[in-house]
């Protein structure tokens, strides 16, 4: 008597109505030879026969699903003796609550059952218990309404098509709101959390500040620092390990995309490419661990054996593997948007007597900077956003240092930190990953706002 | 070579439409190929597109100071045999020339030869205008920059307005020679291609449709200017308008499924046609 079991009658419930529907609609017609007098094909009687089937009774079902638990809980709460309650706290009524629902579905209880624990816990079970049975009377009664309320439609002149559109319309509409909801309330969360953040440290500490030690006391009597919030070492870090990235993948992933979209004879690039593709598929985490057990110490002996100071965690191994990680987002947006560049502009070009080259260089280059320079930018917002390369390779001391042989850490690389491990949700630690967050979101929607821009504003430029 | 030329003048009229879409075999060009004073001289020139045969054959002059057009129904090959004339079918992957084109006595397709300084001696005006998304001047200037041709910002200023003005251009853009060339209308478009292309001084200039994209007076415009360009350079041009070849032209070719029909004085071809094939194309029957 699961609900996935009433979910599974309800599939059926709509197959029958479906089926139902489409042979009413044939009869309603005056048999099969006259469907064509039916406003819709059959089928569409059939689907709205089974939309009436399923969806008022799948509403009923999630509605019911969502107060069943409040209710019971209300009810046995208020059939607990009064002098049991009167002087607990909310938390200890909650626990109370919990033992009774354990007991009631026979778990482990958090202390010995009282005889008022006991009773609760059966009146919990039996209320539960038929709750289940009005559940699915109630819904496949309900099921069963919709079904003949579209038998009683049917009709010839009913317009099946139109309303199994627009519920079809209807539902699109809602998946599609999902995704934009979440991300509001993604946006609306960290906003509000980094609110309560600058409640507590002042904004001008937080973005002018050049001591990041967000280590304070979970309690009063702990010894330790009161937590220093300034976040510029973590965006001199985030700038130089996206530095060194966008020095390494600008110029590989644009000469790349050069060779294979002018020079590269059609063969190499069938294998280049993808293969070039290849690198953004590979996990971050693998790239991390590459920079942090194979550069690193690569980088650390070089920079020895030439008498530099190198930390074994550096700006230096994390920017170069997320260089490389993001080389194929540079090289096939520049790829994508040379090849956009007319052959009528080539053409041009080598009727006056350019080489190739020049071609490249004067015509090509200049016509396809805009979305150059767009997919860069995209480039770079991942760089600024990417975590697990940094997290394992540059390290966790918030260094305000331009120098990329030492040891920097990151906003992201610090929002892993503060979250990870224990402490109140509410301390000024926890909520400083908020509002190091938000930033993070503003800094790289703004450049992808920027980025997108240029990329379409370029686009539309040859239409 | 005139043994040759006068061998090819002969008159067949026998092969009809049918045949040549059949595949019967096309016994050689009516007219005179020739010119007396030839600037480009192309010999059994064949074209492949991979295993397809687009040019068949085909021999003509350039005379100097001329225009000749290519007329034809579509996908007959004039397209492909202007870009045999400065190389630009090297840049198509698979395709193949063979025969012999020269330029002043200068074989084009030696081995030796650089195809680039070429383009620049044989310029091309394409169908559709393409400039570059630079500025006017910077259009103008591009070949000029790319073959060193000046050495003072004067001698640049001075070439980029003797070519607009020999493109009849230079009155209409002189106040916005910065801003885009993309911002102009298609006929002025098709000027500064004009412009860009005279601006390398080519003693040839290949059009490919030139006012196919454009308006009748812009057309007229630039009908006008060819007449003019032709005391300094060579011409040929393809069209599918008979009354821009009757108007511009002095000599006319007929194209026809890759074969070079019939070649002639322009007012003869058009009044009086010695193929079955041109009359037929040149009062409309097909094409
Ligand atoms: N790049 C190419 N690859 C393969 N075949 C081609 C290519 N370009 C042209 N062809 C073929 O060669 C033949 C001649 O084409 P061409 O473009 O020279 O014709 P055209 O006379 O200029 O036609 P139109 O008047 O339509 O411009 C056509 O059959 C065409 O399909
Ligand atoms: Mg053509």
């Amino acid at each position: 008597m699961h609900t996935w079991t009433l979910l599974v009658a309800l599939l059926a419930a709509a197959a029958l109505a479906y089926h139902v529907g489409r042979k009413r609609a044939i009869a309603t017609a005056g048999g099969s030879g006259r469907i064509n007098t039916l406003h819709s094909l059959p089928a569409y009687y059939g689907f709205y026969a089974a939309m009436w089937a399923a969806i008022p009774a799948l509403l009923l079902l999630g509605l019911w699903l969502g107060v069943q638990d409040q209710v019971i809980t209300t009810l046995v709460k208020a059939s607990l003796p009064p002098q049991s309650v009167a002087e607990l706290t909310p938390g200890a009524l909650g626990l109370l609550m919990n033992d009774v629902k354990n007991v009631a579905s026979g778990n482990i209880a958090s202390g010995a059952v009282t005889p008022a624990i006991q009773t609760a816990a059966d009146h919990y079970a039996r209320l539960q218990h038929l709750a289940r049975w009005t559940q699915w009377l109630l819904v496949l009664a309900i099921s069963v309404a919709g079904m003949s309320f579209a038998w009683s439609q049917t009709r010839p002149t009913m317009r099946a098509r139109n309303r199994v559109e627009s519920v079809v319309l209807g539902v699109l509409i809602l998946f599609s709101s999902i995704a934009v909801l979440t991300t509001l309330g993604i946006v609306l969360s960290v906003v509000f959390e980094s609110w309560q953040f600058f409640q507590k440290i002042a904004p001008s500490e937080f973005f002018l500040g050049t001591l990041w030690s967000p280590q304070t006391a979970m309690r009063a009597d702990q010894v330790a620092a009161d937590g220093a919030f300034g976040a510029v070492p973590l965006f001199t870090g985030t700038l130089l390990v996206s530095f060194i990235a966008m020095m390494v993948a600008v110029p590989i992933g644009l000469m790349a995309a050069i060779y294979l979209s002018e020079y590269a004879p059609r063969k190499v690039r069938s294998v280049a490419k993808p293969l070039l593709e290849i690198l953004a598929g590979i996990p971050t985490v693998v790239y991390g661990f590459f920079a942090a057990l194979t550069l690193a110490p690569v980088i650390r002996d070089l920079g020895e054996q030439l008498g530099f100071a190198v930390a074994s965690e550096s700006a230096l191994a994390a920017g170069l593997v997320m260089g490389i990680m993001i080389i194929p987002f540079v090289s096939s947006l520049s790829d994508d948007v040379i090849n956009a560049v007319p052959q009528a502009m080539r053409d041009g070009s080598y009727a006056l007597g350019a080489t190739q080259s020049e071609t490249i260089r004067r015509v090509v280059i200049p016509a396809a900077l805009p979305g150059i320079v767009g997919g860069v930018l995209l480039a770079v917002s991942r760089a600024i956003g990417e975590t697990m390369i940094v997290v394992m390779a540059a390290g966790l001391t918030a260094n305000l240092t331009a120098n990329p042989l030492a040891s920097v850490t990151t906003v992201t690389v610090q929002i892993v930190t503060l979250l990870t491990g224990d402490q109140e949700f509410d301390s000024a630690k926890t909520l400083a990953a908020f509002a190091l967050g938000l930033t993070l979101f503003l800094v790289t929607l703004t450049l992808n706002i920027i980025a997108l821009h240029i990329v379409r504003k370029y686009r539309e430029q040859y239409e | 070579m005139n043994a040759l030329a006068s061998e090819i003048v002969r008159d067949t009229g026998a092969v009809s439409a049918a045949d040549l879409a059949r595949g019967g075999h096309f016994s050689g060009t009516i007219g005179d190929i020739t010119t007396p004073d030839p600037r480009m001289v192309c010999r059994e020139v064949n074209v492949w597109y991979g295993d397809k045969h687009a040019i068949k054959d085909v021999s003509l002059d350039i005379g100097n100071h001329q225009v000749v057009a290519m007329i034809g129904p579509s996908g007959c090959g004039k397209s492909t045999f202007l870009r045999c004339l400065n190389r630009m079918n090297d840049t198509i992957d698979g395709c193949r020339v063979r025969g012999s084109i020269t330029l002043d006595g200068q074989e084009i397709y030696d081995k030796g030869l650089d195809p680039v300084p070429l383009r620049a001696q044989v310029g091309m005006v394409f169908q559709k205008p393409n400039p570059f998304p630079k500025s006017i001047y910077e259009n103008v200037a591009y070949g000029a920059r790319i073959h060193g041709l000046t050495n003072s910002k004067a001698e640049l200023d001075a070439l980029v307005e003797t070519s607009l003005r020999k493109a009849g251009l230079w009155n209409e853009v002189k106040d916005r020679l910065d801003q885009p060339g993309t911002g102009l209308s298609g006929g002025q478009q098709q000027r500064l291609c004009i412009a860009r292309t005279i601006a390398v001084s080519p003693e040839v200039i290949l059009m490919d449709e030139p006012c196919s994209a454009l308006d009748p007076i812009a057309t007229a415009i630039i009908e006008e200017l060819i007449d003019e360009l032709r005391e300094q350079y060579s011409i040929a041009i393809v069209t599918h308008s008979m009354q821009q070849a009757a108007r511009v032209s002095q000599r006319t070719a007929y194209f026809h499924l890759g074969d070079l029909v019939e070649v002639g004085e322009t007012t003869q071809v058009f009044t009086n046609p010695r193929h079955k094939l041109t009359e037929d194309y040149i009062t409309g029957r097909f094409g």
